[in-house]
């Protein structure tokens, strides 16, 4: 009966993000995927500060240099200093990799929550998404990337033109997974008792969903998060590679990669830098999104 | 089951007009100019004239049926032509392409076996690897064999085709000189020194794609092990006496495969898509090639084409996995 003569918790009370970040500490992988993230993430962001090389100068005399204390990755055939491009080129897949991802997560939830929520909606809602799923993704991202980029181009620049239409092409193709599990998600959650009690005192939907429904959706849209940036990385790359993506004087690291093969026999390390950068990105958002779903699982956590 | 599976062929009717829809709208939105590499010295009634050659001085929805029709009713006609030797798409205009001014499908058909015989082989090669994998590493999970696995798949879903084709180019072909680097389909198998080379040449594709999909596969085939494996009927089956090989292979196993399968075959049109970026790395002219040349010379009739062929393919390969799984588990019958 020791118990019950302290009858005062001994431990102050904890956040359920306390249990979910011990249970993702555990994880040897997950920490050495964020670590790996997030130390890319600061590379190309940051890196542009300390390393202040123009990666778009030219310089002739300098071209097809080896690695150098000047220029650590080289210079490419141009003589514009690798380094920089591949930072510079990485601030773009990185960009376009998390917009993206915030674009389809946004579309994803949202169908999701709606089909979820409203029986009417339901119907129609998930057949659009069979419809999506139902598309050959890859041809119809190249036809979207053919056939949008000159009128984007000519309202919004160059630049920001393709960026605008890279993000919405992939974010448009790629909500529909996101969608389908926060529908699952919304429909189990919406029959719960803690939903019908805030109905019951004249919740309206609006105020129903951001406020009861939306936070406890938060865990599998956190996991479709991650692998979301990790396919939109992907996507970007392959884009560029096949010449569609980015125009050739604005790197990123699919089209450094393309602008590689021509070298291939003499330079193989061109293609070996961006190929690593790509997929060491992709490898650690992957390890990463693991371990999340491991963490948020609470099946799992305590184990 | 029947019931089931001609429901769902008619539903599938209008998701493949829809998106046959969805593709004619979004190439119509095209600005590019099929008249744009014409000279500028051709009169502009010329041009115009030229225009109603290639069918475009009609309206939207008349376009779009004549399409559907040369596609559905003409297409067909032509097939059943060649094997049976009648004629009766005799004077009928099929789908014609802007580039080569040939029939699409015939290109098509002729650009199909180098595909089928790459991303085939791909396919096979990558169940027969990623199988004993997945059942080995959920047999024996968190073993240094299953984190390994783990590590290994991971890294066949990070690595990109793109990089991982021309990694092994740089390896195999630069420096140490084995395989070729170009995938040459012109190639003609008839001794065995030319089977030899026709070998050479498809081990660095099939191994790329191979690599992505035994990733996929090894993952769900351990996961679909480890549910089965802590079921109560596993247990009886051990409580029974029978051999632990038997225990796994045959009752674990044939439960597992069900979720497998239909994963293998929801697969394969992915795979064709995802194969666009191999062919363009090892130059393997199938029909990934063509999608992009195609695309590249604005030949709109190919491009609307070959994306229906994988719409109609991802279609199909759904359905054929909804009835697979009936079929398999018993369990789960759609009626």
């Amino acid at each position: 009966m020791t118990e019950l003569s302290q009858p005062q918790p001994t431990k102050p009370p904890r956040s359920q993000w306390y249990d979910v970040w011990d249970q993702f500490r555990q994880h040897k992988g997950a920490m050495m995927g964020a670590t790996l993230f997030f130390l890319i993430v600061a590379a190309v962001y940051l890196g542009p500060y300390l390393w202040d090389l123009d990666p778009t100068k030219t310089a002739i005399r300098e071209r097809n240099q080896g690695p150098s204390l000047a220029h650590p990755f080289g210079t490419d055939q141009l003589g514009r200093d690798l380094l920089a491009r591949m930072m510079a080129g990485g601030a773009t897949s990185v960009s376009v990799g998390i917009t993206a991802m915030l674009l389809a997560l946004f579309l994803g939830s949202f169908v999701g929550v709606l089909a979820g929520f409203f029986r009417k909606l339901d119907g129609p809602l998930m057949r659009l998404t069979d419809l999506f799923l139902a598309l050959p993704l890859l041809p119809l991202l190249l036809v979207m990337m053919l056939l949008f980029r000159e009128p984007l181009n000519a309202a919004f620049g160059l630049e920001r033109g393709i960026f605008i239409l890279i993000v919405s092409a992939i974010g448009i193709t790629s909500w529909m997974p996101t969608a389908r599990i926060v529908r699952g998600d919304v429909l189990a959650l919406k029959e719960r008792e803690f939903v019908l009690a805030a109905r019951s005192i004249g919740t309206t939907n609006t105020r129903l969903i951001t406020r009861h429904i939306l936070p406890n959706v938060l865990s599998p849209i956190m996991v479709s998060a991650t692998l979301g940036i990790a396919t939109a990385i992907i996507t970007e790359s392959a884009l560029s590679f096949l010449g569609l993506g980015f125009p050739p004087d604005f790197p990123t690291w699919g089209r450094l990669l393309f602008d590689g093969v021509d070298y291939l026999q003499q330079f193989p390390e061109r293609v070996i830098w961006p190929g690593m950068a790509i997929s060491l990105t992709v490898l650690s958002v992957n390890y990463l999104g693991d371990g999340l779903r491991d963490a948020l699982d609470p099946r799992i956590r305590g184990r | 089951m029947l019931t089931f599976t001609i429901r769902r062929l008619v539903l599938a009717v209008p998701t493949l007009l829809f998106i046959s829809l969805v593709i004619f709208l979004l190439l119509e939105l095209a600005p590019g100019d099929p008249m744009a590499q014409v000279p500028l010295t051709v009169p502009p009634e010329v041009k115009e004239k030229m225009r109603e050659a290639l069918g475009l001085g009609q309206p939207l929805h008349i376009r779009f049926w004549k399409w559907i029709v040369q596609f559905f009713w003409i297409e067909p006609q032509v097939l059943i032509d060649h094997y049976f030797g009648t004629t009766l798409s005799e004077g009928k205009l099929r789908v014609i392409s802007w580039q080569t001014r040939s029939p699409v499908m015939d290109i098509v058909v002729q650009r199909i076996p180098q595909t089928l015989w790459v991303v085939g082989t791909a396919y096979v090669v990558a169940i027969i690897i990623a199988l004993p994998i997945g059942i080995y590493s959920a047999y024996r999970q968190y073993s240094w064999f299953d984190q390994l696995g783990t590590f290994v798949s991971m890294v066949g879903f990070s690595v990109p085709p793109f990089f991982s084709g021309v990694l092994v180019i740089v390896i195999f072909s630069v420096q140490l000189g084995w395989f070729p680097s170009i995938y040459d389909t012109t190639h003609v198998v008839n001794s065995w020194d030319s089977f030899v080379y026709q070998l050479k040449q498809m081990i660095m594709p099939v191994m790329v794609l191979a690599l992505q999909i035994t990733a996929q596969l090894s993952r769900f085939m351990r996961a679909s092990m480890l549910d089965n494996l802590n079921q109560d009927y596993v247990r009886t089956a051990r409580a029974k006496g029978l051999s632990e090989y038997v225990v796994v292979m045959v009752h674990v196993l044939r439960n597992s495969m069900i979720p497998v399968v239909t994963v293998i075959a929801l697969g394969i049109p992915s795979i064709f898509g995802g194969a666009i970026i191999t062919e363009q790395v090892f130059k393997v002219n199938g029909i990934g090639q063509l999608l992009i040349g195609a695309l590249q010379a604005n030949d709109l009739p190919m491009v609307q084409t070959l994306t229906f062929i994988f719409a109609v393919l991802i279609v199909l390969f759904n359905l054929i996995a909804d009835v697979l799984y009936g079929i398999l588990d018993p369990r789960i019958r759609y009626d």
